[in-house]
Formats: structure tokens, C-alpha cells, sequence
């Protein structure tokens, strides 16, 4: 049985090949469309995978982002809540330990003055609170975080990354060792591992670049605010603008600015549900104290919300994933076309074959493995294609997207697949045609 | 005078394979469209003037090392510019926060006609400038004066933003006085005190060369005040950024120049080696990357789309006029000249074509609502429809010639053979 369906197969084969043969050019003109159409997908997906994947799958239903509303009807985006905590929200947040884990996040410049004659380095930091490294899961090289006492004592500590590791101490073990930061000592606690989510969800909106400029340095976020340490871009205000009315740090932090984002662990959905009511008791609670003029406007979005809120996946990516989905629907319309005249070009052939005993579930299976073969061929031509598109893609998106695009063998076994897969769907009516053709009538007419 | 009817009546026979041009034209036509539309209003975007003298501007973005308090940086800042100005092949520099395609840094100030107005306020983008800022950019007064040296404050981080005089953009002084002339009138930045607008400048852009200012990039105010701050407890991270125009051929030695004579001047600064010295033109260049490259790319599709199209046509009719060889030898027999059937195939993909852009054309309005609400792009005027339309008319009778030419070729003969 085994071995007749082997042989069955391979005959099939060998008409394919003849029939390819004999519209060389149909044939090639399907093959490059199949090519294009495939590998044009398959760029584009490439960047929209490495812009819309989920930074942290094993935890993004149970890490949230709460929001309250402290800017108003009047002054609040369409309603929704500023992305940002005002420090009064942040604090009491924090302070509320109503989650398994909290974490707040802003982040500012620091000048790193190197012991030698190197000269100072600006390095992009966050202040973040110490249950950051658990909440995300950050991978330490050496050493690790700093505990709930060095956060309530303001300790002058800090964890740095590997790249400012290797630039200050040549990549050695720098655990206990001192940096100077803003002209103060700091005691290093612990190296992170070369850690880079992408996007860096947790803190994109102290940052204007989710896929670039990684952080080098974590502070506590007490110790931060002692040294009142601005936030470096994003601190947004409700109602003017942001130097008008905050005559001193003081004014600053009790302010309704937003500038710190905030992060809550939820394991369970019940901890979901009973975090959502305290989140809005507190807001009804800020306004039953007066300082809220308006009812209770509070979010609590997991990581795939949050990101979508952010629009992180830029525009560029998802509307060029658009325009080639449109791109391979066309070449695929295009191709049923070409096969529908491929297949009925040899209806004297299928009407032979027919007359001679072939039964339909034959033609069937003969014209199917003809247009896999072609989809396979496809999908080859597909596979030069993409990789001469992952080749060329810095020239179209941001070089920091591009390099996060990469042609790994998923993206290859995928290739394939979708070529092939498409090339049988569109088969199937050029193969039903050929199906429905009568023996007698083409042997008359061939008479 | 052709015959439709006949056509008409031959493509009934091939419902499906005529569906399947029809589909794709009106496919094509909908992508093409909106794709085209889409590289139109990028390569709008990507183009449009700063408003100042890029070619020969360059900005250097300086950190305060040491927390100095703000005398001691405005006393730098002077002397920074001093020495800026005094070195040779620099036409004139000053001291802002930010600079025109920086994707980002500048402030927003909220502007007011009361203090206590009802109404939202206007938006617009702020340089902190001083009197040489308009030489410095090389943007022109079209009304009112310049800064005097005497108007030019100095701001640390907790000052309140509430200047005597202040400058805009044309673009700003019409849209807050729509009716009459701005300069001599009043506005509040902040609600302590209000601004006169002494100078009406012709264009310059915010620093935010982004799409999410989109609607104030050329609503510029300029702040006459030196702002001090090195990162200790501003509302917003400290630091300045110099802008430098060179004279003409001097930019390259200038950019070499400019730093080293800063750190001569004093060592407790922080230029970044990698990007603390920025020409506009590089600016440029990435501020509009993603906008050039998504252009590119569009474009790029549109032709790979517009060759599909053509190749199936050609595959399709080269695959009609080989099934109809015997009735186009009865016709030639019959006495139809070549130059009737040539003009039969090319009415017939003039038809489908047909059918198919008008299918396309709904299929493009509803492709264009959809990416309006999701991706904010503008409502596409009906004329790039129209001329999508055109190309694939064009693009059908082109790729149908040569099959009709065939077609054209069969002899008389052919009416009398089999198959």
C-alpha cells in the first residue's frame, strides 16, 4: 500500500513537472507572484512581531497599570486618565500595599564621574522602587536589588547595567564598590544581567523610545525624590504649563502634575477584582476629602492593555502589515486566475485521463499536489526574497525596530507554510474545474 | 463601431475567470489609492520647511555637571556665548532648550487672551531665545521688532514663565487674532502677568518634527530669557542647547571648533561625544526616517502590485485568446479584419478594467474611512481615486496588447482546424 502510494505520488509528480513544463510561462508568472506576495508578508510580520510581541508572556496577565484621574473632565484626555500618577496618587499607592508587589517608576539623567581622568558620562536612569527587580523579573549578574529598609532609609545605592559595568569596571564583579552620581557616592548592590524588554513596557512613558536608549543605572525612588531629581521629559500638568505655578520642589511633588508610573502585581483575578474596588474607593475617598471635583475615573489595564493604550506598536508597522496582507490577497486572486488557465488549458488531457478510468477524487489529488508543488517553489523563491527584505528593512524603519526584526527558523518554517497553504486554497476552484470536466464531451470534441 | 453585446455575451462564458480580473482590479485600485494617498501626505510631511537656515545651523546640547545654582550657570551661559560668538566662521548663536526637528524637548505653553477665559487655551511650542535668536535661525520679521538686550531674563527651575514680550509665528498671530494685526497685543503664558507681542516672525517650527504636535508644529512663541537649570528639581530635566550658525563652508571646521572651545572655557560641562552635536541636516535625516522609509516602501508595493496586476491580465488573456483561436479564425474567415480583433480584446480588458474600478473605487473610500479612524490619516480626495483609475486603465490596455496582437495574428486558416 505504502509503496504504491509512494509511486502514485511520484507519477504525480512527474506530470506536474511536465505540465510545468509546458506553460513555462504561466507557470514562472505564478511561482514570482506567490514569491512576492509571500515574502512581502513575511517582512513586514517580521518588524510587526518585533514590535507588537508580548515583552514578559509569562507574567503580563498578572502585572497592572493603575491610573486615577486627578486632572478632571475638563482637563483630562476624552475622559480617559492621565498615563501618569500625581506623586500624591504614587505614594499613597505604594504606601497602600494593597498588591502582591508595587513598583513606582520615573525616570531623569544622571552625570556619572568616572575616580580617573575618563571623562563624565550622562546615563539615563530609573528611580524605581525596590520590589522593581522581583515585579520584572530582571536578571542579575552579580549581586541584586535593594530591600524595603535601604527604600525607607533612603539609602544612597544603585544597581547599574552591564554595559555601564563593562564601561566603568572592564565587566568585573563591581558588587560594594562605589560611583559617583550627581557628585554624590553610591554603593553598588548589583550588576543586571544584559536585560532589554522590548518594548520596555514598564517605564515607555518616562521614555520617548519603547525600542531604544536602555536604562544604565537604578536608584531608589525615595532616595530620588530626597535629592529632588526631575523627571527628564515626561511630567504633564492639568491645567497650565508646566513651569507656571511650581515655585519649589515642595509645590512639585504636591502638585497635580503626573510623572510617575505606577505598577501593581496581581496573581489572581480575584486580586484584580478586589484591587479595581480599592482603586475606586480611593478615588471616592479623594473626593469626599475635597480634592477631587468629579466621581471616581480610575483604569487598572494588564500589560497587552497598557501597551495598546500606549499605541506602541508604531504606525508604520501596522499600516505596511496592512498594505502586504492586501499584497498577498491580490496575488493571490491573481494566481487563481492564472491556475483556473493553467488547469483548464489541458481539459483534453483531464478529459483522456477520465475516459481511461481516473476517477474525480484522482484528478483531485493529481491538479493539488501540482499546486502545492508550485506553492513550494513559491515558498523557495519567498525565502530568497524575505531575506533580501530583512536585509533591506533598516532603510525603512528606525534602525533600533529593524534590528529587533530578525529571520529565525519560525519565520522560515512560516514562510513555507503560508506559501504553500495559500497556493492550495487557490487551487481549490482551478481544481474543482478541472474536476467537473466530462470524459465524452472532450473526446468528442478533440474528434 | 465596436459591438458590446458580442463581448459582453463572450465574457458570460467566463463568468468566473472575468470575475477574477474584475476582483483584482478593484483590489489594486483600493490598496494603490490609499497607498499612493498615504507616500502623498508623508512626502507633504517630510518636506515641509523648518523655517530656518538648516544648512548652515548645527546645536550643541550641554549638561551641568556639579549641581551650580542658577547665577552660576546664567554667568556660563554668558560666557559660553561669548565665546561662541567671537569664534571665527560663526555668524551669530544663542541659548535655547531645544532646537527645530529634535523630535521632541521643547516647551508647551498654554497661551491665554484672559486670565480668566472660559475657553480652552492655544497651544504653541516655546524657544527660549534671546536677540541674536532670529539672526541665529534666519528667520525673518514680517511685523514688530526684534528682542532688545535689555529684555532678555534669566530663568531658573521654579521661575514662573511670564514674560514682558514675547514673538510668534505667523501661523500662531492668526489663530490667536484671527481678525486683526497681533503685534501691541496682550497675552497671558502664565496667569501672572501678561506677555505684549512685540514681533511677528514668517515660520518656525516647533522642536517636535513627530506627528503628534502635528496641528501646532508652526505655532512657535520665543521666550526672551536665558533658562539656568542643571537638574535640581526642575519641573524638567536641566541643561542647555546652543544653537550655532556658521558662515557659508564654515560648518564642518565650526562643529570641531565649538565644543572644544566650550571645554576649554570651562571642564564642568558634559557634551556627549556620540550625540551632544547635532547639525540640523542630521536632524532632519532622522526626525524623518520612518516618514521617508514608509514612503519608500509604500511606494514600492504599489509597483510590485501594479506589475502583479499586469502579469495576471497578460496570463489570462494570452489563456482566452489560445481557447478562442478557432472563433477568431471564423470571424477572420467571416471577414473581420485584424484590426477588429485587436480592437475586440482591447474593449474587452477596457470593460473588465471598468467594472472593476468602479467596484474599486468603493472599495478605496471604505479602505480610507477605515485607516482615517484607526490610524488618524486624512480623508483621500476623490482625484488620487481618479487617477489610480487611470493608471490601471492604462496598465490593462498595455498588458492586453500583446495577447491581442496574437490574437490579431491568428490566420483564417485556423477556423478549419480542430481543437
Amino acid at each position: 500500500m505504502a509503496t504504491q502510494g509512494v509511486s502514485l505520488l511520484t507519477y504525480y509528480f512527474d506530470l506536474a513537472l511536465r505540465s510545468c513544463r509546458r506553460s513555462k510561462a504561466l507557470t514562472a508568472l505564478v511561482v514570482l507572484l506567490m514569491g512576492c506576495g509571500v515574502a512581502t508578508c513575511m517582512v513586514t510580520f517580521a518588524v510587526f512581531r518585533a514590535t507588537a510581541a508580548d515583552p514578559i508572556p509569562w507574567k503580563s496577565n498578572q502585572l497592572f497599570v493603575p491610573q486615577i484621574d486627578n486632572f478632571g473632565p475638563a482637563h483630562n484626555g476624552k475622559g480617559e486618565p492621565p498615563q501618569l500618577l500625581s506623586y500624591t496618587d504614587a505614594v499613597a499607592l505604594l504606601h497602600a500595599q494593597q498588591a502582591r508587589r508595587q513598583v513606582l517608576i520615573y525616570g531623569s539623567k544622571w552625570t556619572v564621574l568616572p575616580d580617573d581622568a575618563q571623562q563624565p558620562l550622562s546615563q539615563e536612569g530609573d528611580a524605581v522602587s525596590h520590589d522593581f527587580f522581583a515585579m520584572f523579573d530582571a536578571p542579575f549578574r552579580y549581586g541584586g536589588g535593594w530591600s524595603a529598609s535601604d527604600d525607607d532609609q533612603r539609602a544612597a545605592v544603585v544597581v547599574i547595567s552591564s554595559a555601564l559595568n563593562q564601561k566603568l569596571f572592564g565587566g568585573a564583579d563591581s558588587v560594594g564598590r562605589q560611583i559617583n552620581l550627581d557628585t554624590h557616592t553610591y554603593r553598588i548592590v548589583g550588576v543586571l544581567d544584559d536585560w532589554n524588554p522590548s518594548p520596555r513596557f514598564f517605564d515607555m512613558s518616562s521614555a520617548w523610545y519603547p525600542f531604544s536608549h536602555p536604562r544604565q543605572l537604578y536608584l531608589p525612588f525615595s532616595r530620588a525624590i530626597d535629592l529632588q531629581k526631575a523627571a527628564s521629559v515626561n511630567f504633564y500638568c492639568s491645567t497650565n504649563s508646566v513651569d507656571a505655578a511650581l515655585p519649589n520642589w515642595d509645590s512639585v511633588l504636591h502638585s497635580e502634575c503626573a510623572w510617575i508610573a505606577a505598577w501593581v502585581e496581581l496573581p489572581t483575578r480575584a486580586d484584580v477584582a478586589r484591587y479595581r474596588d480599592w482603586l475606586h474607593n480611593y478615588a471616592a475617598e479623594q473626593q469626599h476629602v475635597g480634592r477631587f471635583a468629579w466621581p471616581p475615573n480610575v483604569r487598572l489595564s494588564d500589560v497587552g492593555q497598557w501597551l495598546h493604550i500606549m499605541n506602541v506598536v508604531p504606525k508604520a508597522s501596522a499600516l505596511s502589515m496592512i498594505v502586504s496582507v492586501s499584497f498577498l490577497l491580490i496575488c493571490l486572486v491573481n494566481v487563481v486566475g492564472l491556475m483556473l488557465a493553467r488547469f483548464m488549458r489541458r481539459a483534453p488531457e483531464i478529459g483522456v485521463r477520465r475516459a481511461l478510468g481516473a476517477s474525480r477524487g484522482a484528478i483531485y489529488r493529481q491538479f493539488l499536489i501540482e499546486a502545492a508543488a508550485i506553492g513550494l517553489v513559491g515558498g523557495v523563491l519567498g525565502l530568497l526574497l524575505t531575506a533580501l527584505g530583512m536585509a533591506g528593512i533598516g532603510h525603512v524603519f528606525e534602525p533600533e525596530i529593524a534590528r529587533l526584526a530578525t529571520l529565525d527558523a519560525s519565520l522560515l518554517l512560516l514562510t513555507m507554510l503560508l506559501a504553500v497553504a495559500t497556493t492550495l486554497i487557490a487551487a481549490l476552484y482551478p481544481t474543482w474545474r478541472a474536476a467537473q470536466v466530462q470524459p465524452a464531451w472532450q473526446l468528442k470534441s478533440n474528434g | 463601431m465596436i459591438q458590446i453585446r458580442p463581448i459582453l455575451a463572450a465574457l458570460r462564458r467566463h463568468k468566473m475567470a472575468t470575475l477574477l480580473i474584475v476582483l483584482q482590479i478593484a483590489l489594486t485600485l483600493a490598496v494603490v489609492s490609499n497607498a499612493l494617498f498615504i507616500v502623498k501626505t508623508r512626502v507633504v510631511h517630510l518636506s515641509r520647511p523648518s523655517g530656518v537656515d538648516e544648512a548652515h545651523l548645527f546645536a550643541i546640547r550641554n549638561e551641568w555637571i556639579g549641581l551650580p545654582d542658577v547665577p552660576h550657570i546664567d554667568a556660563q551661559m554668558r560666557a559660553d556665548l561669548a565665546t561662541l560668538r567671537s569664534l571665527p566662521g560663526v555668524r551669530d548663536a544663542f541659548a535655547s532648550a531645544s532646537y527645530p526637528l529634535e523630535q521632541g524637548g521643547g516647551g508647551l505653553a498654554h497661551i491665554k487672551h484672559q486670565v480668566a477665559q472660559t475657553t480652552k487655551p492655544q497651544l504653541a511650542l516655546s524657544y527660549f531665545a534671546d536677540e541674536h535668536a532670529l539672526d541665529t535661525f534666519g528667520t525673518a520679521l514680517v511685523a514688530g521688532r526684534n528682542f532688545r538686550a535689555d529684555e532678555i531674563g534669566r530663568l531658573g527651575p521654579y521661575d514662573k514663565l511670564a514674560p514682558a514680550v514675547i514673538i510668534i509665528t505667523r501661523d500662531l498671530a492668526h489663530k490667536l487674532f484671527p481678525d486683526g494685526a497681533a503685534v501691541g497685543q496682550h497675552v497671558y503664558l502664565s496667569d501672572d502677568s501678561p506677555s505684549t507681542i512685540v514681533g511677528v516672525v514668517d515660520r518656525l517650527e516647533g522642536s517636535y518634527a513627530g506627528s503628534s504636535t502635528r496641528s501646532i508644529d508652526e505655532d512657535t512663541v520665543l521666550v526672551p530669557a536665558r533658562y539656568a537649570s542643571s537638574d535640581d528639581g526642575a519641573a524638567y530635566a536641566g541643561g542647555v542647547v546652543y544653537l550655532v550658525r556658521t558662515q557659508p563652508g564654515q560648518l564642518e571646521a565650526v562643529l570641531r571648533a565649538a565644543p572644544a572651545a566650550l571645554v576649554a572655557q570651562s571642564r564642568l560641562r558634559l557634551i556627549s561625544p556620540e550625540d551632544g552635536v547635532v547639525t540640523l541636516a542630521q536632524a532632519r535625516t532622522k526626525a524623518y526616517a520612518t516618514d521617508r522609509g514608509v514612503a519608500i516602501m509604500m511606494a514600492a508595493v504599489c509597483v510590485l502590485l501594479l506589475l502583479a496586476t499586469a502579469g495576471g491580465i497578460v496570463g489570462l488573456s494570452s489563456f482566452w485568446v489560445g481557447q478562442r483561436r478557432r472563433s477568431i479564425g471564423v470571424r477572420r474567415a467571416l471577414g473581420a479584419t485584424r484590426g477588429d480583433i485587436l480592437r475586440y480584446f482591447q474593449v474587452e480588458n477596457a470593460l473588465i478594467v471598468g467594472i472593476g474600478v468602479v467596484l474599486g473605487v468603493a472599495l478605496g473610500v471604505a479602505a480610507n474611512l477605515s485607516l482615517m479612524t484607526h490610524y488618524e490619516l486624512p480623508r483621500m480626495p476623490l482625484w488620487v481615486l481618479g487617477v489610480g483609475a487611470l493608471l490601471l486603465w492604462l496598465l490593462g490596455q498595455l498588458a492586453v496588447f500583446g495577447p491581442a496582437r496574437r490574437a490579431a495574428a491568428v490566420p483564417p486558416v485556423e477556423a478549419t482546424r480542430p481543437g
